[in-house]
């Protein structure tokens, strides 16, 4: 096969290969946006500082590195009382594969209650919003009505916001003020300065989501991209506990109690009996 | 302290269902051993998801729905995650879960699918209050920019196979098209009035038959989650024969690089 003239490339701007002279499907060089990543940044770059360049193909500025370090410890375990990580603990006390607890975490933890969906909402927010807290105050008590029906289900409370909360969550308050000290100007710190105002007109708390979206829209992450690594950064929570009930065993998971409103009975005259 | 969780802490309250170990096990409020132990297995799933039991015509129409749409072809999209699994030397579970949750795209499978119900049910709601199926499609286009289930993006302008073929299914099982299909068919033609060569593709017809059985949109959407699966397996079954990793094998200068040109990492 002449590999200059494949018509199946995989075009990107993410990644480059350069091949082993004696195997075309090996590779002896790797470059990752244009850096040799086993010749030259291994050893020099920091895993947030990769992270980074991957997804938005340039080098990070110390302040949005240490946003990110901020944010990856924040997110990276929700608890086991997440449904996401709860998701994931059902796959890990059952023996089920690492992969599909991760899978489950992923899944339960994509939604708009908490998860990644939130995380994209949320930005589309700020996008729209910015820092004038009368478009939010529009946005949040008059939402556009849904114009149409789509897979994922209609929010049910402001992105953002904690919609069983009575005061904003002290984790919630220890992140943003982190978050603040690095990134001083901006929707972290117009947050931080109107976050009482916003409260009131959402009537509800702010969540640990709306402080994400804050601060992954001040290092210019699109909602797409909040979204994506939103699902990633809280994996490794996940995995951890999967694997921590897989130790366990189910005998100490709990497995809940159900109330069938519609129980018809026993239908055999042995189960009757 | 006012907090709705607290109303919901204590025994999970259900009406769809319980399995009693060595016992029993209800489905939405019946006995699945005793009171459906002869239904079918799709009649089931319907049931499961509207509490509605369909005819055997209804069932053999809903399952063909499913069977028409099951593509072995390892190239599609969602089925190339099954493959590459299967190539990669995974779990069949693993692969064919991935390969259905990758199907709700939004160039195919459900998410135009639940569009196009979604629309079909508004549509014809308006229209039967008396606007012109025209100015329904206008204001659509105007917002949505496309009438999803509308068009294709393989064969674009070409008749999509599987609507003949679910369609003389219907016939051979007399069912007879209901107001939603017909009106799947007027939209088409509507559009191409309109001047917008968009053939109806199976997303529009695949909703409008469940459609027009009683189901609403999101419940179309949860009956066609296996629609595609029957393709999958075959997928990653040959890929598991071939050797590990030779399927769809690809050389690193396949790889079209577009991004900087090459750089150091200078130390700060």
């Amino acid at each position: 096969m002449n590999d200059k003239e494949s018509p199946h490339s995989i075009h990107s701007g993410v990644w480059q290969e350069e091949a082993e002279l004696d195997n075309p499907f090996t590779a002896a060089a790797c470059y990752c946006r244009g850096y040799d990543v086993y010749g030259d940044l291994l050893g020099k770059i920091g895993y947030i500082e990769y992270l980074y360049l991957l997804f938005k193909g340039e080098r990070p500025e110390p302040a949005v590195t240490a946003v990110l370090e901020i944010l990856a410890i924040a997110l990276a375990n929700p608890g086991p009382r997440d449904p996401s990580v709860h998701a994931a603990m059902a796959a890990g006390v059952g023996g089920s594969t690492a992969a599909s607890a991760l899978m489950a975490a992923l899944a339960v933890g994509a939604g708009s209650h908490g998860g990644a969906r939130e995380i994209f909402l949320a930005l589309e927010a700020w996008k729209k919003n910015g820092n004038e807290l009368a478009k939010w105050r529009t946005a949040l008590t008059s939402p556009a009505a849904p114009t149409r029906l789509q897979v994922w289900p209609e929010p049910e409370h402001p992105p953002g916001f904690a919609p069983y909360g009575n005061t904003c969550a002290k984790p919630v308050r220890q992140t943003l003020s982190h978050l603040v000290a690095m990134m001083p100007a901006g929707h972290l710190a117009w947050l931080f300065q109107e976050r009482d105002a916003l409260e009131k007109i959402a009537g509800h708390p702010l969540a640990m989501t709306g402080v994400t979206a804050a601060a992954l829209a001040d290092i210019d992450f699109s909602a797409s991209e909040g979204e994506m690594l939103t699902l990633l950064l809280r994996l490794p929570g996940a995995a951890a506990h999967a694997l921590e009930q897989g130790r366990q065993g189910f005998r100490q998971f709990p497995f809940f109690e159900l109330d069938l409103e519609n129980d018809p009975g026993p239908a055999h005259p042995k189960e009757r009996a | 302290m006012n907090n709705i969780l607290l109303d919901y802490e204590g025994p999970l309250r259900t009406r769809m269902g319980a399995c009693f170990p060595g016992e029993r096990a209800v489905f939405r409020g019946h006995d699945l051993h005793a009171d459906l132990k002869d239904m079918d297995w799709i009649a089931l799933y319907a049931f499961g998801i509207t509490g509605r039991r369909y005819s055997p015509e209804q069932t053999a129409v809903l399952h063909a729905l499913w069977t028409y749409t099951s593509y072995p072809d390892p190239r599609l999209w969602n089925n190339r995650v099954a493959a590459l699994a299967g190539s990669a030397r995974s779990t069949g579970a693993l692969g064919i879960a991935a390969a259905i949750a990758v199907s709700e795209a939004s160039i195919y499978g459900w998410q135009p699918e639940f569009a196009a119900a979604d629309f079909l049910v508004r549509a014809y709601d308006r229209i039967n209050a008396g606007e012109s199926l025209e100015a329904v499609l206008q204001q659509e286009l105007q917002l949505h920019r496309r009438i999803l289930g509308y068009g294709r993006p393989v064969a674009t302008l070409q008749v999509d196979e599987r609507i003949p073929a679910i369609l003389a299914r219907m016939e051979s099982e007399k069912i007879a098209q209901g107001p939603y299909l017909r009106l799947a068919f007027d939209i088409e033609r509507e559009l191409s009035r309109l001047g917008r060569r968009l053939p109806i593709n199976y997303a529009a017809v695949v909703v409008a038959i469940p459609l027009d059985m009683g189901f609403s949109p999101r419940e179309c959407y949860l009956f066609l989650l296996p629609s595609f699966m029957a393709g999958m397996p075959p997928c990653y079954l040959e890929a598991s024969e071939r050797p590990e990793g030779a399927t769809f094998p690809l050389r690193c200068s396949q790889l079209h690089y577009q991004g900087p040109g090459r750089r150091r990492w200078q130390q700060k």
